[in-house]
C-alpha cells in the first residue's frame, strides 16, 4: 500500500518537471542533449537538500568529499561544531553549483558558435534564452532527484517516518520541496544565464542570494513551514522576474488568459 | 550469500549490500555510485528516522528430521504487523477478535510462552509474528520447550528392547515438557535477549498503539518487522536431496540445509596408538557426559544442568584421577567421552558406536569394560545421587553380575563422602543417556548418574532458563570478573564432591586397590568452569589454556552449547583445551617442536596431542608466556551415521539437519494511515495532471505569452 506513498511523491516532485520535459524539450534533439549534458553537469553539491546534471554531479562530488573530510577529521560529539561544518558545506555546495552554472554557460556560449558555424543561413537553431532553460531544466532535475531519491526508496516501505517523533508529512513535504527546487532551477537558469549574457552582475548575484536563502531555509527543518514557504515565495518571484526577462509581460498574460478562455476568437500573433 | 552469511554472520548479514556496477561506468561515476552504495549500507539518514533496529535477538529457525520440520519462518521479504503488548491471557483477545487493525505482531510476556497460548495463536491468522521477553525471574511453574519423552525412538527401547519401557511408558522424564521446540510455525518467533529493546518497543506500543475507551487507536501506528526466511522445507531428505541435485546440475550450488555436526572430545587416562586398533584383550572403563544443549531459540542454549553441570564433574573427576600418584599401574584404561549433539537424537554417541562397529576408532565395543554416565547431577535432592541401570540387559545372566559390581563399586566409594549413591528400582529403565546408544549396539554394563530419581529435577530443561541460576550458583555482589572467576560457589563445592566419588570409583573400576582418600576432585577447577562454560569464556584461565589462534572465539557474552552446522563450536574446542590442561602435562618443546611433535627427538606423535598454548599473562609485563601440552586428548567426529550412509530418512540415527537463511533481522517503525496514503496519491496525481495541462497551454500560447521582444522566449518556438 505504501506503493500509494511512492507514486503520490514522484508524481508531485517531478510531475511538473516531466510536463516540461514532455511539451518543451523532447520534440528537440538539440534541446534533449543540452539537457543532459546539463544535468550531468549539475551532479555537483548534492550535500545540500538538493540542487542540477554531469555538472551539477561534478559540483556535488567535490563539496561532498570535503563535507566528508571535514565531518571525518573532526570531533564526532561536538554537535555545534557539526552543525557548523553542514552550514559550511551547504553554502560551500551552493557557490560550487553556481560556479559550475558560470562553466556551463560558458561552455554553450562556445556550443552557440560551433551551431552557427554549422547551420546554412547564419544563425543558431537554438537560442541562448533557450538553452538557459533547457540547461536549468536539467539542473533541476537533477538536483532533484538526488534530494528525491534515497526518500523514494524509503517510501516504498514499509514503514513512515515518525518513530523518532518526526512528522508524519515528512514525505509530502519533501516531494513539494523538490517540486520547487526543479522549478528554482530553471528559473534560476534564464536569470543566470540573461545575467551574464548582458553584464547584468545583480541577476547572477540575486541567483546566488535566492539559492544561499533557500538552501538555508531548509535548517529550519523539521519545522517544515519555515523552508517551504521562504522557497515557494522566492520561486513565485523567480518566476516573474524570469518571465519579465523572457519577453513576458502583464499585457502578454492578460491575452493569454483572456485567449485561453475564449478558444473561438485566436489572437493573431505580434 | 556464502555459508557464513547464513550460519552464524547473523549480524554480518544486516545491510548486506550488492556493489555491482556496469561495465561502461566511467571511473568518476563509478566513484559516486560506490559513495552512495557505501552510504545506503550503513542506513542512510531517512531510513534512521523510520526505523529502529533490533540488535539483541535470537530467531527461532528452522530445523529438519527424517519426516518433519520444526521451528518457524518469516515469508521471503519478512513479516509486519502492529504491534500489541500481550502481559495477561486477556490481552490475547485483541490480538484474536476485537483488534481492528489485523495482523499483529505479538510482544509475548515469557511467563506467557507455552503451549496453551502458542496453540491459540497458531489456529489464528490474525498474528503475524511473535517477539518473547525474557521473564525475569524465570517462571516458577517451570518452562520447557523440549519433550516430555527426549530422543524419543532413538535410545535403546523399543518394541523389540523392552517394549514396555518405550515411549516413556514407565517414567516421563520431562513432565513439564511442552514439546514446543518440535512444533512447526508459519510465523516468525523472535527472543528479544536485551531488556532495553523491549522496553523501546513497549514505549512505542505505550505512544501509540493503546486501545482507548474499547475503539481502536488512531494512526500512525507502532509495527514491528521480521525477517526470518529459510530456505529448506518438509523434511531432511526433501532438503538433503535438493543440496545433491545442487551440486550435481547447478554451476552455482545453493545448499539449502546443512546436518547438524561437530567433534565428540576424548582422551584416555593411560595414552593410547590412535593411529591403530587397540588389543582386543584390553579393557577400558568408558566415562561419558554430553556437552551440548538446545532451547527454542537459535544459538540459546546455556545448559547449565543439563549439560554443563555434569561435564564439568567429569572433567573435574578427569583431573582427580590424573594427580593420583598410582593411576599407571591400572590394570585397565580409562576413556574419558564427551558426546555432543545428543540433544538431537544422540548425534556423538551413535557416531563413535558406528565408528567402533565399523572399526574406524581405535577402541571396540569389545574393549569397553563398563560404562559410567554422569546426566544432571547439580540439583540434587539432599545429598542423594540416583543410578540408573537398564532392567533389560540386567535380565542377562552374565550382565547382572557385572552391574551388580559396578554399583557395588560405586556405592563404596561415597562412604565417607557427603553423598550417597542410590540405586533407583530395578523397573525403572534408563533415562535419555548416550548409554543407551551403547546399549544398542552390546550388552555393557553400564550406570547413568543422575540427580533424579524418576522424572527430571531440572524445571527448565532445553530452554533458556536452564541458566546458572537454575543451579543455584551465586556471587557476592562486587566482585571483579578476576575475583568472580576465583569464587568457589557451594555448587562448585557440591559438584566437586560428585567428583571425588567418580573418581574414586573410577579408579577401584580400573583395578586401583590402594587407598583413594588422596584421590579428590577441586572445587576451584571446578569453579573456574562454571564460570568459564556458564558466565563468561573470555577470562584469564580460559586464555591461557588455549591455542593463540583461537582467542577469538573467546567472547564475552554468555557462552552458549549448541551443536550448530559448522564444525567445531566454542564448546568443543574448550572442553578440548581445558581437558588438555587439567589432564595433560607442560613438556619442554620450542614452539616448532611442539606445532611438528615429528620433528622433535623423543616425542611419540602416535600417542599423544601436542598444543602449544599461548600462556597467562606475565604478571610484570603484557606479553604472555606460551608454553606446550601433552595430552591425550582427541577428537572424534560428530555426524550422524546417517549422512555417512546417505541414509537421510533412517529411524536408526539421527537426521537433524539445519535450514540456511539469508537474513535475520528484526525492527520497528510506525506505519501510516491508508488515508494519508491515499491523500499523498491523489495530490501527486492532481499535480501531474495540472501540470501537463498547464504546461500544454502555456506552450501552445507560447507565442502570445513571450512576445515582446524580438527573440523567443525561454519556452517559445
Amino acid at each position: 500500500m505504501t506503493l500509494a506513498v511512492f507514486f503520490g511523491c514522484t508524481f508531485i516532485a517531478f510531475g511538473p518537471a516531466f510536463s516540461l520535459f514532455l511539451f518543451t524539450i523532447a520534440r528537440d534533439p538539440l534541446r534533449i542533449i543540452i539537457l543532459i549534458a546539463g544535468s550531468v553537469w549539475g551532479w555537483g553539491p548534492w550535500a545540500t537538500s538538493g540542487h542540477r546534471a554531469f555538472f551539477w554531479l561534478v559540483s556535488l562530488l567535490l563539496s561532498s568529499l570535503i563535507w566528508f573530510i571535514a565531518v571525518k577529521a573532526s570531533d564526532p560529539h561536538d554537535e555545534p561544531l557539526q552543525k557548523g561544518l553542514l552550514i559550511f558545506g551547504v553554502m560551500f555546495s551552493v557557490l560550487l553549483q553556481e560556479a559550475f552554472r558560470f562553466l556551463y554557460y560558458k561552455l554553450l556560449r562556445k556550443a552557440i558558435e560551433g551551431l552557427v558555424a554549422l547551420s546554412e543561413d547564419g544563425c543558431s537553431p537554438i537560442s541562448i534564452q533557450q538553452m538557459a532553460y533547457v540547461a536549468g531544466v536539467g539542473f533541476g532535475l537533477m538536483s532533484g532527484a538526488f534530494s528525491m531519491i534515497n526518500l523514494l526508496a524509503d517510501a516504498l516501505g514499509p514503514g513512515t517516518v515518525g518513530i523518532h517523533g518526526d512528522s508524519q508529512l515528512y514525505f509530502l513535504t519533501s516531494a513539494f520541496m523538490t517540486m520547487v527546487l526543479i522549478f528554482l532551477h530553471t528559473f534560476w537558469g534564464i536569470l543566470f544565464f540573461h545575467g551574464c549574457e548582458n553584464r547584468r552582475w545583480w541577476e547572477i548575484v540575486a541567483v546566488v542570494v535566492m539559492h544561499l536563502a533557500v538552501s538555508g531555509s531548509t535548517f529550519c527543518n523539521p519545522l517544515y513551514v519555515g523552508s517551504l514557504v521562504p522557497s515557494y515565495v522566492l520561486m513565485a518571484i523567480a518566476a516573474v522576474w524570469a518571465y519579465m526577462l523572457s519577453g513576458g509581460s502583464v499585457q502578454n498574460l492578460r491575452r493569454f488568459l483572456l485567449c485561453a478562455q475564449s478558444e473561438a476568437s485566436p489572437q493573431p500573433a505580434s | 550469500m556464502g555459508r557464513a552469511g547464513g550460519r552464524r554472520g547473523m549480524t554480518a548479514v544486516v545491510g548486506s549490500c550488492w556493489i555491482s556496477l556496469p561495465a561502461w561506468c566511467g571511473p568518476l561515476p563509478a566513484l559516486l555510485l560506490a559513495l552512495l552504495v557505501a552510504g545506503s549500507c550503513e542506513g542512510n539518514s531517512v531510513e534512521r528516522k523510520i526505523y529502529i533496529p533490533l540488535n539483541k535477538t535470537a530467531p527461532c529457525v528452522r530445523l529438519l528430521n527424517a519426516t518433519h520440520q520444526i521451528g518457524c519462518q518469516s515469508s521471503i521479504s519478512g513479516d509486519t504487523g502492529v504491534i500489541h503488548v500481550v502481559e495477561k491471557e486477556e490481552d490475547l483477545n485483541w490480538v484474536l477478535a476485537d483488534g481492528p487493525h489485523p495482523p499483529y505482531m505479538i510482544l509475548l510476556d515469557g511467563n506467557l510462552f507455552n503451549r496453551k497460548v502458542m496453540q491459540q495463536l497458531k489456529g489464528t491468522s490474525r498474528v503475524s509474528g511473535l517477539a518473547v521477553s525474557v521473564a525475569k525471574p524465570s517462571p516458577p511453574q517451570g518452562f520447557s520447550p523440549g519433550l516430555k519423552c527426549p530422543n524419543d525412538g532413538f535410545g535403546v527401547y523399543s518394541k523389540d528392547y523392552g517394549p514396555q519401557y518405550a515411549h516413556c511408558n514407565r517414567t516421563v522424564w520431562n513432565p513439564v515438557g511442552s514439546g514446543l521446540s518440535y512444533e512447526d510455525f508459519d510465523f516468525p518467533i523472535f527472543l528479544l535477549e536485551d531488556a532495553n529493546e523491549t522496553q523501546v518497543i513497549k514505549q512505542c506500543y505505550q505512544d501509540h498503539n493503546v486501545p482507548t475507551d474499547g475503539s481502536g487507536p488512531e494512526y500512525p501506528l507502532c509495527a514491528m518487522q521480521l525477517f526470518s526466511h529459510m530456505h529448506a522445507v518438509t523434511s531432511t531428505v526433501t532438503c538433503m536431496r535438493r543440496n545433491s541435485i545442487q551440486n550435481t546440475f547447478s554451476i552455482n550450488p545453493e545448499t539449502v540445509c546443512d546436518p547438524l555436526l561437530d567433534y565428540n572430545v576424548w582422551s584416555t587416562l593411560h595414552p593410547i596408538n590412535a593411529s591403530e586398533k587397540v588389543d582386543p584383550k584390553k579393557e577400558f572403563i568408558m566415562v561419558a557426559t554430553r556437552i551440548d544443549s538446545h532451547s527454542f531459540f537459535w544459538n540459546i542454549a546455556p545448559g547449565a544442568e543439563s549439560a554443563v553441570s555434569s561435564f564439568v564433574t567429569h572433567l573435574a573427576a578427569a583431573e582427580a584421577l590424573h594427580k593420583a600418584s598410582d593411576v599407571h599401574l591400572l590394570q585397565r584404561n580409562i576413556m574419558f567421552t564427551f558426546f555432543q549433539g545428543e540433544t538431537f537424537d544422540y548425534i556423538g554417541s551413535s557416531r563413535m558406536v558406528y565408528d567402533m562397529e565399523k572399526d574406524k576408532f581405535p577402541l571396540r565395543l569389545e574393549n569397553i569394560h563398563s560404562f559410567v554416565e554422569l546426566n544432571q547431577v547439580a540439583l540434587r535432592n539432599g545429598s542423594i545421587l540416583w543410578m540408573h541401570t537398564d532392567p533389560v540387559s540386567r535380565l542377562n545372566a552374565t550382565v547382572e553380575p557385572q552391574v551388580k559390581n559396578l554399583l557395588d563399586i560405586l556405592s563404596n566409594s561415597s562412604v565417607g563422602a557427603n553423598i550417597t549413591l542410590q540405586e533407583v528400582g530395578f523397573s525403572q529403565p534408563l533415562p535419555p543417556s548416550s548409554f543407551q546408544r551403547f546399549l544398542r549396539a552390546r550388552h555393557i554394563p553400564g550406570v547413568v548418574l543422575s540427580d533424579h530419581q524418576a522424572s527430571f529435577q531440572n524445571r527448565y530443561y532445553q530452554s533458556m532458563y536452564d541458566t546458572p541460576e537454575n543451579i543455584q550458583m551465586q556471587y557476592p555482589e562486587g566482585l571483579s570478573p578476576e575475583e568472580t572467576l576465583e569464587y568457589v560457589t557451594d555448587t562448585a563445592k557440591s559438584l566437586a564432591e560428585v567428583a571425588t566419588v567418580v573418581a574414586r570409583a573410577l579408579y577401584r573400576l580400573a583395578g586401583g586397590a590402594n587407598d583413594t582418600s588422596a584421590i579428590q576432585a577441586d572445587p576451584k577447577t571446578i569453579t573456574q568452569m562454571l564460570y568459564g562454560f556458564l558466565i563468561k569464556m573470555n577470562n584469564s584461565w580460559f586464555q591461557s589454556i588455549i591455542k593463540p589462534d583461537l582467542k577469538g572465539i573467546l567472547g564475552d557474552e554468555v557462552p552458549q552449547h549448541y551443536v550448530a552446522v559448522s564444525s567445531h563450536v566454542n564448546t568443543t574446542y574448550l572442553v578440548q583445551y581445558v581437558l588438555a590442561n587439567l589432564t595433560g602435562t607442560v613438556i619442554n618443546l620450542t614452539k616448532e617442536e611442539c606445532l611438528n611433535p615429528e620433528k622433535a627427538p623423543n616425542a611419540e606423535k602416535e600417542m599423544y596431542d601436542y598444543a602449544w598454548v599461548q600462556g597467562s599473562l606475565d604478571p610484570n609485563s603484557t606479553s604472555r608466556v606460551p608454553y606446550c601440552v601433552r595430552s591425550t586428548v582427541r577428537l572424534s567426529k560428530a555426524l550422524s551415521p546417517a549422512f555417512e550412509l546417505r541414509e537421510w530418512g533412517s529411524t536408526e540415527y539421527s537426521t537433524w539437519t539445519e535450514s540456511r537463511w539469508k537474513e535475520i533481522r528484526a525492527r520497528i517503525f510506525l506505519v501510516a494511515s491508508k488515508e494519508l496514503e491515499i491523500i499523498t496519491l491523489v495530490v501527486g496525481i492532481a499535480i501531474l495532471v495540472l501540470s501537463l495541462i498547464a504546461t500544454h497551454f502555456i506552450n501552445a500560447k507560447a507565442d502570445v505569452l513571450f512576445s515582446i521582444p524580438r527573440d523567443p522566449g525561454a519556452v517559445s518556438y
